[in-house]
């Protein structure tokens, strides 16, 4: 019995130590360098409503990229179907994953196409509607539907992320939630109105030619000629503030996109010294530019981010060397803005702001006072209060609950939990319960005294039979713990993980470590009386 | 110290009558208040909509900031002051589908009201609809399914149904009179409310094993007594550790309630109600529950 008391001790002195050694980088950074090397450190991670931040849920519209993949394919399908000759009247697409067209000629040759070409649509329907014209619909496989909303939503999770990381924020969380959803965490964010803008930015880039002979008038009434599209410039007068749309009458193909882009940087104009983005296109795009110009010579190229058309040079002559410019009345703020979504690349589907929640640094340190205010006057009310009660078994109580203070933080700080206000609320909850496990063993322990028992006898029988009522009124609470963990976000989370792990050490600290003390005064310092 | 003498005997059981009466009352005017207010306020969280938490350089009164508010038609917003004189919390609860341009509109209103002092957005929440929803089915599921997780360790533990039952049906009855509490004070039904909830059913259930943990001990050794009054004396030997731990965590909650500050005032008046119909009903409601299902529907069964 000596000698495991004396491992014991050894071990419960080993684990307080460690989580003391946990603890420590969080109460002061003057930590001489070793200790960083020899200690898996981390600070406990204060949520952002303890440090001020932004919160943001988006939801990605991948519905939005099968769509414009579709559109793509029936782009392709119409230029075939010229290409090889095959007679065909309209081709459209219809909903978000089908194409509906109509073929004439030889049946063989535009099925050969179909299904060489264009395995990824399945045939939903295939009939002759009189004059040896087929109606074909196709329908994009559901796989590779599917396929394509996952590739979008990765590859918007990491254009944001490369925005943020241009951006600059410190310690930025990003991940995925769900199948469409985006989490983006941004601690101690300045300017709160500019992340967001940066963030939610689709930032297609578009290159389209301007339609030369096209009525634009006629356009506006609703009498849009055939492959054309209507697009709106928006600006600003710098006079009254007002915005003027001017309208475009574009071609609907898209010549070049955004893909292509090497690098956008801002650049200040030598004669009216206003900013402007001057782009640069990689090998592929280069070359693409240089057709493009090359064959529109004296034509207008408009230049159109997210739907918006900036501008509308005439072309003057084959541009090679692969670089061009977007001008437009912007202020620096937003050409920067607008250079650090063009380099980190378009959203491949627009995503939309769902869910958003900022926290000003100064009511965070109002929170961490109250907070600690709080935890503090609470322990040492609970401290004070087992004292009086219990006596000496009382200070051994309170023993295990400031070391189960310890332990929790010690916790928080080896898994990178999140110390939030309800968490906070959370640890102060569970120094309340943290003594019931203490007060459970304690008053069976004065029951057994009362029934004649000596000390010794009446500990043993304490603890054994207190035991069993502290794991399932405990497990009963984790559970509660568990699911609220399992709920919630963010400070709700952190409520439920201050809860069970507060939990969790009280049952080491309250029954194993207070054990060790009372067998250590009966056995070694042999008390013959207890005070309790 | 002793703060219950040891051969107290208080009738606890005999009372049930009475007491079933209480609650019953209790869980009417819980419901009827919910219902009177036509359901329960939902916060930004649950229904969706904005809420800002502003802060002035100087005081400013309240009428002030809610005429900023109509004079940009937005009418739906509620002002309320949070704390101190300088501070304010502006909610607009659903109305249209851009709440982000609603919210950058309604700061930029203040900013131009009042000119002449420095306004610092403290706290911004802007929540779409849609999230709000999905968050209400979670929180119910959350709800069943800790329940049900509960009446399964329980009746496994106590190795009769009978005992998960009466846990439950006490659960059932805190969080009816937490609901009816936050109804009654009206109060916003938000995410920090909703982990008052889950707290109240870990210490409800907690507080009623306690007493079964030892019923179940004392019918091992008073064989020839009643069941009704093995209850009764395991309620009075319990009666010490009732008092004391709901005494401590009562304690803690009513300085976090006075000390915590106002953010998170709302989620301690809900959780004292709740430790109290926590505290009570181990006593009053699960018990008798369990006596009711072995008078009534054991005993039937052996006939």
């Amino acid at each position: 019995m000596l000698t495991s008391l004396k491992w014991k001790f050894i071990l419960y002195a080993a684990i307080t130590l460690f989580a003391i050694l946990l603890f420590l980088p969080t109460v002061t950074s003057q930590l001489p360098p070793w200790y960083m090397k020899v200690i898996p450190t981390e600070k406990i991670h204060l949520g952002l409503d303890l440090q001020g931040g932004m919160h943001l849920i988006l939801e990605a519209e991948s519905d939005k990229a099968v769509e414009s993949y579709v559109e793509r394919i029936k782009n392709n399908l119409k230029d075939d179907l010229k290409e090889r000759g095959i007679p065909a009247g309209k081709v459209e697409r219809e909903k978000k994953d089908q194409i509906v067209l109509e073929v004439s000629g030889e049946k063989g040759k535009w099925e050969k196409l179909l299904s060489e070409r264009y395995s990824m649509m399945q045939e939903l329907s295939a009939s002759e509607i009189g004059g040896g014209i087929w109606k074909i619909g196709l329908v994009l496989d559901s796989k590779q539907s599917d396929q394509i909303k996952k590739n979008a939503l990765d590859q918007a999770l990491e254009t944001i992320r490369n925005r943020i990381d241009q951006f600059g924020v410190s310690e930025p969380e990003i991940t995925l939630q769900g199948t469409d959803r985006i989490l983006i965490q941004l601690p101690g964010v300045k300017d709160p109105q500019r992340a967001k803008s940066l963030i939610g930015r689709t930032a297609l880039l578009e290159f389209k030619l301007v339609d030369e002979e096209g009525d634009i008038e006629a356009a506006l009434k609703g009498n849009i000629p055939e492959g054309d599209t209507l697009f709106y410039q928006r600006v600003v007068d710098p006079k009254t503030g007002g915005i003027k749309k001017v309208p475009y009458l574009l071609k609907e193909k898209t010549l070049m996109t955004g893909e292509v882009l090497k690098d956008a940087r801002v650049a200040l104009d030598s004669q009216f010294h206003e900013p402007y983005i001057a782009l640069e296109f990689d090998d592929i795009g280069a070359k693409l530019f240089e057709q493009i110009t090359g064959a529109n010579v004296k034509k207008r190229l408009a230049i159109i981010l997210d739907d918006n058309v900036y501008s509308a040079p005439v072309i003057q002559e084959r541009i090679s060397g692969g670089r061009a410019q977007i001008t437009g009345r912007f202020t620096t703020d937003e050409a920067n803005e607008l250079a650090i979504v063009l380099r980190a690349g378009a959203l491949p589907a627009p995503v939309k702001i769902i869910e958003e929640r900022t926290v000003g640094p100064s009511l965070g340190q109002d929170s961490i006072r109250t907070g600690i205010i709080s935890v503090l006057i609470s322990a040492g009310l609970v401290v004070l209060f087992m004292i009086f009660y219990y006596r000496v078994a009382g200070m051994i109580a309170d023993v295990a609950l400031i070391l189960n203070t310890i332990l929790v933080f010690a916790i928080l700080a080896l898994f990178r939990a999140t110390l939030t206000l309800p968490g906070i609320a959370g640890l102060v909850l569970s120094i309340g319960m943290a003594v019931d496990a203490n007060i459970l063993i304690h008053e069976r322990i004065k029951e057994e005294l009362r029934w004649g028992k000596t000390p010794r006898a009446a500990i043993d029988q304490g603890y054994h039979r207190a035991f069993t009522t502290i794991i399932d009124s405990n497990v009963t609470t984790i559970i509660a713990a568990l699911f609220l963990y399992q709920f919630g976000t963010g400070p709700v989370r952190g409520f439920a993980v201050t809860l069970f792990w507060g939990i969790t050490a009280n049952i080491f600290t309250a029954v194993f470590v207070t054990r060790w003390i009372f067998d250590y005064l009966t056995l070694k310092v042999r008390v013959k009386k207890l005070s309790i | 110290m002793e703060l219950i003498r040891p051969d107290t005997r208080f009738d606890f059981i005999g009372k049930k009558k009475f007491t079933i009466w209480v609650s019953a009352i209790a869980i009417i005017l819980s419901i009827g208040s919910i219902l009177y207010h036509g359901g329960l306020r939902y916060g930004v969280d649950f229904a969706g909509g904005i809420l800002l938490q502003i802060k002035f350089s100087k005081a400013v009164d309240i009428s002030e900031v809610r005429n900023a508010m109509e004079t940009i038609g937005s009418k739906e917003a509620m002002v309320q002051k949070f704390g101190a004189e300088n501070e304010f919390l502006i909610r607009v609860e659903k109305s249209s589908e851009d709440l982000e341009a609603m919210s950058r509109k309604i700061q930029a209103s203040l900013q131009e009201q009042f000119k002449g002092q420095t306004l610092e957005i403290r706290r911004a929440e802007v929540v779409g609809p849609k999230v709000g929803k999905d968050l209400k089915t979670k929180a119910i599921w959350a709800i069943v399914l800790s329940f049900l997780a509960i009446l399964i360790y329980v009746a496994v533990r106590f190795r009769q149904v009978s005992y998960g039952l009466g846990g439950i049906v006490a659960l059932i009855h805190d969080i009816i009179i937490t609901f009816g509490a936050i109804s009654v004070f009206d109060l916003e039904f938000s995410l920090p409310l909703m982990a008052v909830i889950l707290t109240i059913i870990g210490f409800s259930i907690n507080d009623t094993i306690v007493i079964f943990d030892r019923v179940r001990e004392n019918i091992k050794k008073m064989r020839k007594e009643k069941l009704d009054t093995i209850f009764n004396i395991s309620i009075n030997e319990t009666l010490g550790r009732t008092i004391l731990t709901s005494g401590t965590v009562m304690m803690v909650v009513l300085i976090l309630f006075f000390f915590g500050g106002p953010v998170i005032h709302d989620f301690t008046s809900a959780m004292i109600v709740g430790l109290v119909s926590g505290t009570y009903s181990t006593v009053y409601i699960a018990s008798p529950i369990v006596l009711l299902w072995h008078n009534h529907i054991t005993i039937k069964r052996k006939r």
